[in-house]
């Protein structure tokens, strides 16, 4: 997998669009978002940090789901889509990375814009139903014991599909007011010699919290840069392997996991 | 390292398939594991990856496989969908390690699964167990022909297609003169392999006289014991002068040596300066003649110190290296044995119970009562 921050096209002026500060819905109290966003940024880092251990993992994704919480809303920054530019340099991140899969192009493709199917490699998706030809809702998975400890609910949003080319392009965000907002481009492209197809997605993210915010994200970096590229190798996998190999559950001498 | 008793495995994935494990095979490479020259190990792991036994259960995605097949089981795992599989350089495989991240930072990028072989090598639980899960069956298993015993099946699983595939990248030409470092079993099916693919004379070098006699009688070759001679001026000398054409490396990280360079090694990797010492790599180099052939199948982890780069580039040194690529190798190789032209099973010295594997790693390991491969048979 490559990471190539750079190598995107440059932004279209002619698609560039201001958007009104979007007015976020939140039922959680600001102190707690604060305290959320930092334990959860500090979990996820810590979990980052031991990311080759499926605890690790466990940790990424449980203190992922408390930033997601505590800031009650990423603004993204994407600047393919061009949205929301104000926020560009205020502490956002971007990430974009890439990996080969040899599968042809329009059979990778098609796999991703049936939204229903990210879930299957997304690691932190529960679920996403397509709603109509380009809207659908999104569930994220919320890891179960941090559920019961904190008493927590499911995280949930609507997004649309801003762009489309078929065969080489998606382009979504969420709508505004969704409680967690949630950006993406994803393009498809051939690679050469016939070795399959090149796919590039970027993410961007902007926590809206100030100074906590920003100390978040830039904790945040590398574990949301990481879980991107996961998701993209989880993506080669399935379609290469047909499923995406996996230890857990299988036995050890270590009594206390599960794999 | 102890035996224990832990939950038996089950099917995670539609690809996979469970194994009753009827014989599983200690090698050189688990010593590795065990010295802690492998940084990815975890107290719990299962160990264990050259075996064979039969199949109790198959996933919704397994084609070829069904309940009762006798099978040999290949060391290394491989989807067969990516580029690598499809190139069949197997360990190559992008999506087999199920814990990629160590190897991506390691090396740059991931390689394949390897049963029992430290999270490095995707933590997969492994095969000196009663049973075993196999992800990527139908391309994990092969089935044993009729007639061929489980004793000469089981080394087809690692020993022998390693070994062929060291002789096959050293690019043996007929005639040629192929010396192997390393009388071990890995070192020994190289042996064959490489009278197999043409050579003209085989050379083995090693330290313990009984290995070296294994060479000499079962595959035929010239020994030198490193311990007695000057192997550099042995192998010009044997040669006339001229060295010879194909060197391969069965040893890898833990060679032994003598002198200076002993202590100078044994130092550097106790102080985890060095990963490895790479005596046979450095041997290897300066012994092949202008022109010829290092293929490297003995293992190594990490960086390696005083490598004799300019011997390497002056004298236009071919290399080739790797985990064995087994799924390429393995039926061909079931092939030969079934006709009885190799017979591995002279390797297994020593059959043990799981409750044993403290003591059949010793045998193994300190080389006593002539121990060539312990191997484990959980159903006895």
């Amino acid at each position: 997998m490559a990471n190539t921050s750079k190598t995107f096209a440059p932004p279209n002026q002619n698609q560039y669009e201001k958007q009104e500060p979007t007015k976020h819905i939140t039922n959680v109290g600001t102190t707690g978002r604060v305290i959320s966003l930092l334990g959860g940024a500090a979990l996820a880092y810590n979990g980052w940090a031991r990311k080759n251990s499926p605890l690790g993992k466990g940790l990424t994704a449980a203190g992922t789901y408390l930033v997601l919480r505590g800031v009650s809303g990423f603004c993204p920054v994407s600047k393919a889509l061009q949205i929301d530019t104000a926020h560009a340099d205020s502490g956002g991140f971007e990430i974009t990375t890439s990996v080969t899969i040899l599968k042809p192009r329009n059979e990778v493709y098609q796999f991703w814009r049936q939204l229903e199917n990210l879930p299957k490699f997304m690691e932190y998706l529960e679920e996403v139903k397509q709603t109509d030809a380009r809207r659908s809702h999104w569930v994220a998975k919320v890891p179960k014991n941090i559920v019961n400890k904190e008493k927590l609910t499911a995280i949930a949003w609507d997004a649309e599909i801003l762009q489309e080319e078929k065969d080489s392009r998606i382009a979504w965000r969420s709508l505004p007011n969704s409680e967690v907002q949630n950006s993406g481009e994803v393009r498809f492209t051939d690679a050469p010699a016939n070795r399959g197809t090149v796919v590039q997605a970027t993410i961007g993210y902007h926590p809206p919290l100030g100074a906590a915010g920003q100390l978040a994200a830039k904790l945040l970096n590398p574990a949301f840069e990481e879980l991107v590229k996961q998701d993209l190798r989880r993506f080669k996998r399935l379609l290469e392997a047909g499923e995406i190999p996996t230890i857990i559950g299988q036995p050890s001498g270590r009594k206390d996991e599960n794999y | 390292m102890s035996t224990e008793s832990v939950p038996d495995p089950t099917i995670l994935n539609p690809r996979d398939a469970i194994v009753r494990v009827f014989l599983s095979s200690v090698c050189g490479s688990d010593l590795h594991l065990l010295g802690g020259y492998i940084p990815a190990m975890r107290a719990g792991d299962i160990i264990g990856h050259e075996f064979m036994g039969e199949i109790i259960e198959v996933g919704p995605e397994v084609k070829k496989l069904k309940k009762g097949d006798r099978v040999v089981v290949c060391s290394v795992l491989a989807c067969g969908g990516c580029e690598f599989c499809q190139r069949e350089e197997y360990s190559l495989c992008d999506n087999s390690n199920a814990e990629p991240e160590w190897t991506e930072k390691a090396y740059g990028y991931p390689v394949a699964g390897i049963f029992g072989y430290s999270h490095a090598l995707g933590g997969y639980a492994g095969s000196h167990a009663e049973y075993t899960r196999i992800p990527f069956a139908d391309n994990t298993c092969f089935k044993v022909p009729d007639g061929v015993s489980n004793e000469s099946a089981l080394f087809t699983s690692d020993a022998f297609p390693t070994g062929y595939m060291a002789a096959d990248f050293a690019g043996i030409e007929p005639g040629d003169t192929v010396v192997v470092w390393g009388a071990g079993g890995v070192g020994l099916m190289a042996m064959h392999s490489a009278w197999l693919l043409g050579a003209g004379r085989v050379i083995a070098i090693d330290q313990y006289p009984y290995r070296l006699e294994q060479a000499r009688t079962r595959a035929n070759a010239e020994v030198l014991n490193f311990r007695e001679v000057d192997v550099l001026q042995a192998l010009k000398e044997m040669t006339g002068g001229r060295g010879p054409d194909r060197c391969i490396d069965c040893v890898g990280m833990e060679a032994n040596s003598t002198g200076i360079e002993k202590i100078y090694d044994y130092a550097k990797q106790y102080a985890r300066l060095q990963n490895d010492r790479p005596a046979v790599l450095r041997q290897a180099i300066m012994a092949c003649r202008k022109g010829g052939t290092v293929s490297v199948i003995g293992v190594y982890g990490g960086f390696i110190d005083k490598f004799p780069m300019g011997a390497a580039m002056n004298k236009g040194l071919t290399f080739r290296m790797g985990q064995q690529f087994g799924q390429r190798y393995i039926p061909k190789l079931l092939d030969i044995v079934a006709k009885g032209e190799v017979d591995p099973a002279y390797l297994l010295t020593h059959k043990l119970s799981l409750d044993m594997g403290q003591e059949g790693y010793m045998m193994f390991k300190e080389k006593t009562n002539n121990n060539m491969r312990s191997v484990f048979a959980p159903a006895g």
